[in-house]
């Protein structure tokens, strides 16, 4: 079944034509990758499913609720949550209140009154916000301030971030940029682990390696068109990929 | 490094912070600020400042146009005491209730912006409200000459209980104790501690920890799914609700109340005490308020004559010389003086006094670390 129903997205940035006629079906439970050269309008689809941008023509279905007209916090309320090109975290606090604000925005809604009891004393929220920090490795520095962190770990902070929220669909962009192999391999090791607990995930990769180990379907844009989609296989051998991604050199 | 605070130490806190303040009278004495007319000030200011910080300190939001919600607080319990009796309870709460009402009404316009065209829209405001007073709403502020008591208000509610005041103007009066001179001090005090605790309390609750991170990060907050705007006004009715309550204070211990109060030289000054102390920080802004009022209270009584003694032991021309220099700093002139010493705290210190303990304070550890760290000599006495 799938989770997210992308019908003739257009998105036009004055003269430049960012999205023309996008289509995409995200399967429950499944890892879609979406490749394709830079400018080639993958994070402009991404806005497009969290409301940071509104599609001039087109749908966007989530679990049969329409996302178009929602706002930021209303389409992570339904269980969207994503990772930024460039990371948004709370620089100024510490990891650990990094990881409780979404946990807290999870359990409470967005928005509550809660000025009475004290956030030392919510354990389990403070256990999940460990737990994730643990997942990605940081919870060695959750009394750091994210501001001290390396781009590296920041992307994992933000990672543990929607990871504590248990969303019905993660979506990932760039998630690996900027990070070192061995971080990469560290990075990818952790998505397979999402990945296998059932999480469905849209990720945007440059990375070949990072894709086709992970991505279970795959979808190519080139100038905001969707160029080829398939399984992972079909993709390395198909020739117009080839052409439009690496200008003819073989994958 | 952030660490989260123990409720050990909130509990120290909270027990040396109301210590402090019911023995301010001796505390304070020897620095020649033991006197009351000064400590209501403290505390009313203490408490406005509290307010101001939970806006601007946790959320970064900068208001200027907190004033409004002070002079609104005394009108309110002007009124009130006109109306429906001398007792304070009634009319801090009115304040209270009425400043957050109308923190309602401009937050709501206000917070459609951020940065400096909030400031410039709070100040607007401000200014509208002001000069409303002295203007349009003259029948219920009395304009300029301010509002004040009279022998012939109802005041129904004493009027039920049977409470005469005969022929002299009343006065606020807590079931029968005058809210002047000591009693008006603990009055304050009592409200200020309460304020210290539930700005606690906001600090260290989920509440307060969305709202830094309102100023950490609103874009990702949205995409955490909260929604902000809710977010900024519940923390600008709160401190609209504490500047009531400061008004509504400065009107129990004294009972008038004039638009002046609205003015943006007042809005600056509350700006100026939560900087100076340390925005964001729970004690700070108590400091920062202390300090000005204590050296407003201080300059503003210098004068030419009180100078020229001071200066009487320099040659007649270098005392005129530094006369007349001084006295620009003085009197009047305060705000001189105010000025330059906000601006090496902004320059030295951006966190305010509260950085400057906590230097003070780091730096004295190390040094006694230091002292740990050597070799315990033989002929020192065991620790017990
Ligand atoms: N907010 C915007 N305003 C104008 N142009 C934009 C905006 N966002 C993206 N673009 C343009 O749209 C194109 C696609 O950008 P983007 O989606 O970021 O590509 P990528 O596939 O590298 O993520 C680029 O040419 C970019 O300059
Ligand atoms: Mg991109």
């Amino acid at each position: 079944m799938s989770i997210l129903t992308v019908e003739n997205v257009n998105k036009r940035f004055g003269g430049l034509q960012a999205l023309s006629n996008v289509n995409l079906q995200v399967e429950e439970g499944t890892v879609h990758a979406i490749i394709g050269p830079n400018g080639a309008g993958k994070s402009t689809l991404l806005n497009c499913f969290v409301g940071r941008l509104e599609p001039d023509t087109g749908s966007v279905v989530f679990n049969d609720v329409s996302l178009l007209g929602l706002k930021p916090h209303q389409i992570n309320q339904v269980g969207v949550s994503r990772v930024f090109q460039t990371p948004e975290i709370f620089d100024d606090m510490s990891l650990l209140e990094n990881v409780t604000i979404p946990a807290l925005a999870k359990r409470d809604g967005s928005f509550k009154l809660n000025a009475w009891n004290a956030v030392r004393d919510e354990n389990g929220i403070r256990d999940a916000a460990m737990e994730c920090l643990a997942d990605v490795e940081l919870d060695g520095k959750s009394d750091e301030l994210a501001r001290a962190l390396s781009r590296g770990d920041k992307r994992r902070l933000e990672l543990a971030m929607c990871l504590v929220q248990e969303p019905k669909l993660l979506l990932l962009d760039e998630p690996t940029a900027g990070m070192s192999r061995a971080d990469t391999n560290n990075t990818i090791e952790l998505m397979k682990r999402i990945a296998e607990n059932g999480m469905t995930m849209v990720v945007i990769e440059h990375d070949m390696h990072v894709v086709f180990s992970l991505a279970e379907k795959i979808s190519v844009l080139a100038q905001g068109t969707v160029i080829a989609e398939d399984l992972p296989d079909k993709i390395k051998g198909d020739p117009r990929v080839q052409e439009a991604y690496l200008g003819g050199a073989h994958l | 490094m952030y660490k989260a605070s123990s409720r050990k130490s909130d509990l120290l806190l909270l027990a040396g912070f109301t210590v402090a303040v019911l023995l301010a009278p001796f505390i304070l004495g020897p620095v020649g600020a033991g006197y009351p007319d000064l400590l209501q000030k403290f505390a009313i200011f203490g408490i406005f400042a509290l307010g101001f910080n939970i806006l601007f300190g946790l959320t970064g939001y900068l208001s200027f146009g907190h004033a409004a919600f002070l002079g609104v607080g005394s009108y309110a319990a002007v009124w009130t005491f006109k109306l429906f009796s001398m007792n304070p309870i009634l009319a801090v709460i009115i304040a209270t209730v009425v400043g957050g009402v109308f923190a309602v009404a401009i937050g709501f316009i206000s917070l459609r912006r951020s940065g400096i065209y909030f400031s410039i829209l709070t100040l607007a405001l401000a200014q509208m409200s002001y000069n409303l007073a002295y203007s349009v709403l003259t029948p219920i502020t009395n304009g300029e000459t301010g509002l004040q008591l009279a022998q012939s208000d109802p005041r129904i509610l004493d009027v039920a209980f049977g409470r005469d005041y005969g022929a002299v103007l009343p006065s606020s009066d807590f079931f029968g104790i005058h809210m002047t001179g000591y009693p008006g001090y603990y009055f304050c005090a009592a409200l200020f501690v309460l304020c210290f605790f539930l700005s606690m309390r906001i600090f260290r609750s989920p509440f307060g920890m969305m709202l830094r991170a309102v100023k950490s990060n609103q874009n990702r907050m949205r995409y955490t799914g909260l929604n902000v705007r809710p977010y900024t006004l519940a923390a600008f009715v709160i401190s609209g609700m504490y500047a009531g309550l400061a008004g509504g204070l400065l009107a129990v211990t004294d009972p008038l109340a004039g638009a002046e109060r609205m003015q943006w030289t007042a809005s600056g000054e509350v700006v100026l005490m939560t900087i100076l102390g340390g925005a964001g920080t729970l004690l700070g802004p108590v400091i920062g308020a202390g300090v000005i009022k204590y050296f407003e209270n201080i300059f503003s009584a210098f004068n030419e004559g009180v100078l020229e003694q001071i200066f009487s032991f320099l040659p007649e021309f270098l005392q005129h010389a530094m006369v007349s220099i001084s006295s620009m700093f003085v009197g009047e002139g305060w705000h001189l003086t105010l000025g330059a010493l906000f601006m090496v705290i902004v320059i030295f210190l951006p966190g305010g006094l509260m950085e400057g303990f906590s230097r003070i304070w780091q730096r004295l550890r190390r040094m006694t670390k230091r002292d740990d760290d050597k070799p315990v000599e033989p002929s020192s006495v065991p620790a017990e």
